[in-house]
């Protein structure tokens, strides 16, 4: 197989590059509460902050891990080497400019502010544990839309912040939640007054520099009534032998009539633990989609889930994981069916390369008492190699007569005839490769923003240039 | 004289032969038909010329003007201007006809050289409206669901437009009805020139009342046993394989 690698081994490890930084503030190594009380301190929290992370501690620390049925991979997290918070600085600029120059060139480099002017309304950065840049398009802010850091966010605006905080995802939900709630630092906050439409997406993107580190950002949005937003997300990290975790916590609130979609293409490396809690609450005739774009990392444990609070509200989860060598991509979603006529529907693709593997895991609920109720599940799984792996455990649970769902499910494998039929006509194998996945992928990816396709497409081309011959 | 040029092949699968030292060529411009019955291993000589990896060859060569294809990957061999009309095409699902050509036209450019979109589609519809297809057909994905019919003019479509200097078409009339068998035979036809040799691989005769061949031969048990102009096809039409098999130079078991 011929592929020019020069070209491609840059671009596929685009995110595979580390700048040296001086930290002003670093708790350390290891948890305890004195690291806490560090981040705390460091970031002048409130008291019932201080508090709450304090207990979420107390939480962590007496959840086991959830290997009874999760990974036994999760035993390879070694919680006293991590580093849980590491900064520069305690403000995020509103100028490029004022960026520290270190840290800039990194988001340079990925593309950050070329994208902020072509196509965005608004821009968070994250650099390790804080937001160095956080910025919004002028005429945005004018409608009263508010997006800034966390920090930031309970700080400036604890009335919509602690109503909502901690509420939709409750410390305790899992281990992950929990130390996620004790050491919390960047993520954003966006409140969305009612009625207004962002028309532009409000962009994260989140990057990993250090060695060892633990990214905790925790991002809770508001969607108030009637009002609609497009959030994205980024991520990615460079490569080193050690593990590197990712732990956030997202908690979406959509009032009555908002519509509200949170779409993620994280590209991490392949040292990265990703374990994420992400979860929506919807009222009214409300509607949360999730779109969730997997690709890289060791292990991804990631089950975005919506609470179907509203008479009919609607829930989305559309996903793509892609599983290379050595990885393992374990997603899913849930679905809590709460009120009458509220509708979900799951559409989950994976595609498992060389030793990779991807697991789905569903949970539908709907209570006994409910009526009109519907679901529909999708989960299909391309398999590239005879070593590859695919699971899925869906549990659907559906009470009561008045209630509707629908289950389906594909595994399928890009066969060598397929291969060769592609190669006659010209097309390299991994081309040929590329392309199969590509077309497997694309009946979803034509619902996604066209800036995400074109960037989702290029990623998974990459992906599978190393994956044959 | 450009030519593609099979030099005493010989392919076997385990410890059977399927091709045993064959030799032809088509030149540029040629249409040759090759005629067999079912198990002559005129599927397996349509493979091997384009590289299949489930077929291995024992001994022997193709040159494709004068370049030996064997030292080619599959890919290679088809940008260098070889086509195979597959007998039962590959489904590529959610790919459409539309994106897989122009992937297929942009493997044949330089490095670096991007295809011009608006090109691309002005030479796409020009070979459907050739080829008297409709302009939806092309925004399905690749042989997804086709009849018989349809897969075979998706061949001749890529065909047209990967623009081949030797095409290897197997069994391209078996599934078709009487009126696909016309359709597909026309833009075969209007294809055929000076730059494009053609090996036509068939069971029936019937396909070459509509594609009328420069040469016939006739395959049986991996050798051509005999070699003719197209009134060989009819002989053969009205007197049967066996008679062919009776004929031969060397007897071959029934």
């Amino acid at each position: 197989m011929k592929t020019d690698t020069s070209a491609v081994n840059i671009d596929r490890d685009k995110g595979d590059f580390h700048y040296e930084v001086d930290y002003g503030y670093d708790a350390g190594i290891g948890l305890d509460e004195r690291v806490v009380n560090y981040i705390s301190d460091v970031k002048q929290d409130p008291d019932w902050v201080r508090e709450f992370r304090l207990k979420a501690l107390q939480i962590f620390e007496s959840k086991p891990l959830p290997t009874h049925w999760a990974s036994k991979d999760l035993e390879a997290i070694d919680f006293s080497k991590i580093r849980y918070y590491l900064a520069q600085g305690q403000r995020s600029k509103r100028s490029w400019d004022e960026v520290p120059e270190d840290v800039k060139r990194t988001f340079e480099r990925l593309g950050i502010p070329e994208q902020e002017r072509k196509f965005l309304a608004g821009v968070e950065a994250q650099f390790d544990s804080e937001a160095v840049y956080s910025n919004i398009k002028k005429a945005v802010g004018e409608q009263g839309v508010i997006f800034v850091g966390s920090t930031d966010g309970l700080k400036e605006h604890p009335e919509i912040f602690r109503r909502w905080f901690g509420k939709v995802i409750p410390i305790g939900d899992n281990k992950f939640s929990a130390l996620n709630s004790a050491v919390f630092s960047g993520g954003s906050f966006i409140y969305v007054p009612p009625g207004v439409k962002v028309k532009h997406p409000l962009q994260a993107y989140f990057r990993i520099n250090a060695e060892n580190f633990g990214q905790f950002e925790r991002t809770l949005i508001i969607c108030d009534e009637g009002s609609e937003l497009t959030y994205m997300e980024g991520c990615t990290a460079p490569k080193f032998n050690t593990a590197t975790l990712h732990s956030a916590v997202v908690e979406l609130v959509a009032m009555p009539g908002a519509k509200l979609q949170y779409i993620t293409v994280q590209n991490w490396s392949a040292n990265v633990f990703n374990l994420v809690t992400k979860r929506g609450l919807a009222h009214e005739e409300s509607e949360i989609k999730w779109i969730d774009c997997n690709i890289g990392s060791r292990l991804t444990m990631k089950y975005p889930g919506v609470v179907l609070k509203g008479r009919k509200s609607r829930g989305e989860v559309l996903s793509i994981a892609l599983a290379n060598n050595g990885q393992h991509q374990d997603t899913g979603a849930k679905m809590l069916h709460a009120a009458d006529e509220t509708t979900s529907n799951i559409i989950s693709k994976s595609i498992s390369i060389g030793t990779g593997r991807a697991t789905y895991r569903g949970l539908v609920h709907v209570p006994k008492h409910l009526k009109n109720c519907k679901n529909n599940t999708e989960c299909d799984a391309l398999l590239i190699n005879a070593t590859s792996r695919t699971d899925t455990y869906p549990a659907i649970t559906v009470r009561g007569t008045g209630n509707s769902v629908q289950h389906e499910a594909s595994v399928s494998q890009v066969s060598s005839d397929q291969i060769f039929y592609m190669q006659q006509r010209g097309l390299s194998e991994a081309q040929a490769m590329s392309l199969s996945v590509n077309g497997f992928v694309n009946d979803l990816v034509r619902q996604f923003p066209m800036e995400y396709s074109v960037e989702l497409k290029r990623l998974i081309e990459l992906e599978m240039e190393g994956s044959v011959g | 004289m450009p030519e593609l040029e099979i030099r005493n092949l010989r392919v076997a699968i385990g410890e059977n032969e399927i091709i045993r030292d064959l030799s032809l060529s088509v030149g540029l411009g040629e249409m040759h038909a090759i005629m067999g019955p079912n198990g002559s291993g005129k599927s397996t000589l349509a493979k091997i010329i384009a590289g299949h990896p489930d077929y291995k060859v024992t001994s022997g060569e193709v040159f494709m003007d004068g370049e030996n294809l064997f030292e080619l990957e599959p890919d290679e061999r088809a940008r260098k201007g070889l086509f195979l009309a597959f007998q039962y095409p590959s489904e590529v699902p959610g790919v459409t006809i539309a994106n897989f050509l122009r992937a297929a036209v942009q493997a044949r450019l330089p490095e670096g050289e991007e295809l011009e979109a608006t090109d691309y589609y002005a030479k796409l519809y020009e070979k459907m409206d050739l080829l008297e297809i409709d302009r939806s057909f092309t925004s399905r994905a690749v042989n997804e669901g086709f009849s018989g019919g349809e897969k075979k003019r998706c061949e001749i479509l890529q065909m047209a437009m990967l623009d081949p200097r030797y095409a290897v078409l197997d069994e391209t009339d078996s599934g078709l009805d009487i009126d696909a068998l016309k359709v597909v035979a026309n833009g075969v036809n209007s294809l055929r020139g000076p730059n494009l040799g053609v090996l036509l691989i068939t069971h029936y005769q019937r396909l070459l009342n509509y594609i009328v061949p420069d040469f016939v031969h006739v395959m049986v048990q991996g050798r051509i046993v005999r070699s003719g102009g197209k009134e060989l096809a009819l002989e053969l039409e009205e007197k049967g394989y066996d008679w062919i098999r009776d004929h031969a130079e060397e007897p071959v078991a029934a």
